[in-house]
């Protein structure tokens, strides 16, 4: 177990590594930076007022050079400063974080409210006119951009409250927050709860073919307790290994509904910083993506080997 | 294989099959949501292939006294704050979707191939080299790889095609791999081998062809995807450039504004999109099911 958990760490550390530079590269091989767009914006260019800018914000430097300033300052708890709003990147990234991390919460506890027992139920009751039904939602579910269903919500708000919830102050109180986050939470959960239904479903259905659940049903146990105390328990594993996957799927859901509800979480952080071609916002926003990404599947392949002693041996 | 796996279901299922026409009859009728998503998929080939025989006006010509017009005899689904036909836009938006759907699709299948098949047949140091690549890779949510991949390219229809493939790599060369790996301890690959075939004539005359079931299923679940993304990344202003047009930039987020306005250009836009890839993924199932019955759920 320990030799399991020490390699995996260091493959993730090499994954993370690997990670930060492919992005350093990418964002330097696009054409034109800032100070061109900054430049753009203002209508003139003046070749020496350029050349300071850049040399002031270290662009003129090689990019190994740029890339091992930044390394050693994200060591350092030091992440640059933003070019536009020439703040320093933590300050304008941490405070965003929470907003985030309310939604995606929201998000995950809607996915996994209805996910999970509509996927059961839709395996318990295979082949009915249910399951048909379940199965078509959740598939119409996977097929909806969540922007859309985003601004499907936002219409059936207004047609009967009149009333936008789109972000545009901070929520006072909790209440605020609630009603606020449940809507923008309810368009990412809907195709989050969608892929957790299928997965249920299926790894259900996996398990009720088993042997032991025949011996149950043979005992004379009930239905109830067959699906519920029997199955039930070991369809979640492979379930919950998949939240490695959900954690990256929500994340791709949070930064176009950020986008519609003007929400000022770090997805919609990230956009802007790409439009704008902000690199110390980008570089570092997509390191904290992907750590968290990294890590959520850290901790599930650590859980499962723990959990199934078969994962630790095989490999 | 792909035809024997077909004709095995076939006889599996006790048909009494004649021509072609009577089997596509009974996959239909024994597979109906397929055929449905099928059905739906080709009414968006037929459009992206006639949209000029379908439509009445220009998808780019601009009318201001028709700015927001509501869905009338003239315009079907309204005008939107250009004038531009909503119909038209969306009969010709078929061509970009389909265009990058398919393309980044068939780019990511393809590198996700060699890579595949390179990694699970040589294995050693060349295996390591590839697994690390594709953790990389996968580490990053589908999205954000597209959007930075898209950024650093610039916005073009091309770049688009390629932002959305790379990301799709993995997917493909991990499955490439598996079935890689559990092919070349086969009984006729070892053969090929004894008779002196070279390794390169093996992996693509006797291992590719065999993995060409799972690679069908991935690419069908994988055009889903492709569509999906297209749409985000031109929603978010960094996927298919003004002046094609493309359903997710008709949803861009101007949208949001006239959700309480003009609702046409909110609903329908969607509406494409959504069964667009409703229909991949209706057929994608279908398909899987019929190639790769031990996933069957």
């Amino acid at each position: 177990m320990v030799t399991y958990f020490v390699r995996r760490l260091l493959l993730m550390l090499l994954t993370l590594f690997g990670i930060s530079v492919i992005i350093f590269a990418l964002l330097r091989i696009v054409p034109g930076n800032v100070v061109d767009i900054l430049f753009d914006a203002a209508g003139f260019v003046d070749a020496a007022d350029k050349a300071k800018i850049e040399a002031d914000l270290g662009l003129d430097k090689p990019i190994p050079v740029q890339y091992a300033a930044w390394i050693s300052g994200l060591a350092h708890g030091d992440l640059g400063y933003s070019y536009v709003s020439e703040k320093p990147a933590l300050e304008e990234i941490l405070p965003r974080i929470p907003i985030t991390a309310r939604l995606a919460g929201m998000a995950l506890a809607f996915s996994i409210l209805f996910g999970v027992p509509l996927g059961v139920l839709s395996a318990v009751k295979q082949n009915t006119a249910l399951d048909y039904v379940l199965r078509l939602v959740s598939l119409s579910g996977l097929s909806m951009p969540a922007f859309w269903l985003g601004l499907l919500l936002l219409m059936a708000f207004v047609a009967t409250t009149g009333m936008i919830p789109i972000y545009s102050q901070a929520p006072k109180s909790f209440w605020d927050s609630l009603l606020m986050y449940s809507v923008p939470a309810a368009a990412v959960g809907f195709r989050s709860s969608a892929l957790i239904m299928r997965l249920t479903r299926s790894s259900m259905l996996e398990v009720l073919r088993q042997d032991y659940i025949r011996t149950a049903r043979s005992k004379g146990a009930s239905e109830n307790s067959i699906n519920y105390r029997h199955a039930l328990r070991n369809a979640m594993l492979p379930v919950v290994t998949v939240i490695g996957i959900e954690a990256a799927f929500l994340i791709g859901g949070l930064i176009v509904t950020e986008t519609v509800f003007n929400i000022p979480g770090i997805a919609r952080f990230l956009v802007e910083a790409i439009r704008l071609r902000d690199y110390p916002i980008v570089q570092n926003l997509v390191m904290f993506i992907a750590v968290i990404v990294v890590a959520v599947n850290f901790a599930v392949d650590i859980l499962y080997a723990a959990l199934d002693p078969r994962i630790r041996y095989s490999n | 294989m792909q035809s024997e796996e077909y004709a095995a279901e076939l006889s599996r299922a006790g048909a009494n099959v004649g021509g072609r026409w009577s089997a596509a009859l009974f996959l239909a009728r024994r597979y109906p949501l397929g055929a449905i998503g099928a059905a739906i998929m080709l009414v968006f080939v037929f459009a992206a292939l006639f949209a000029k025989f379908i439509t009445f006006h220009d998808p780019l010509a601009t009318h201001a006294a028709q700015s927001l017009a509501p869905p009338s005899a003239v315009y079907w689904m309204g005008a939107d704050n250009f004038g531009r036909d909503v119909y038209s836009r969306i009969v010709y938006g078929a061509r970009i979707s389909l265009a990058v759907g398919i393309g980044a699709t068939a780019l990511g299948c393809l590198f996700g191939v060699a890579l595949g098949l390179l990694s699970g047949y040589l294995m050693g140091w060349v295996d390591l080299l590839i697994q690390r690549v594709i953790d990389i890779l996968q580490a990053l949510p589908l999205l954000v790889l597209a959007l930075v991949m898209a950024a650093a390219l610039g916005p073009s229809l091309r770049n688009t095609i390629i932002a959305i493939a790379i990301p799709l790599i993995p997917y493909v060369a991990r499955v490439l791999r598996a079935n890689t790996l559990a092919l070349r301890e086969l009984p006729f690959v070892e053969a090929a081998r004894a008779i002196g075939m070279s390794d390169l004539r093996i992996a693509l005359r006797h291992v590719l062809p065999n993995t060409l079931a799972p690679l069908i299923v991935l690419a069908t679940a994988q055009l889903g995807s492709a569509i999906l993304t297209e749409a985000s990344l031109s929603f978010l202003g960094l996927g298919v450039p003004e002046p094609y047009p493309s359903w997710g930039r008709m949803l861009s987020e101007s949208a949001a504004e006239y959700v309480h306005t003009a609702p046409w250009l909110v609903i329908f836009p969607g509406i494409a999109i959504s069964l667009a890839v409703f229909g991949t993924n209706l057929l994608g199932d279908a398909v899987r099911d019929l190639l790769d019955p031990r996933q069957r759920t």
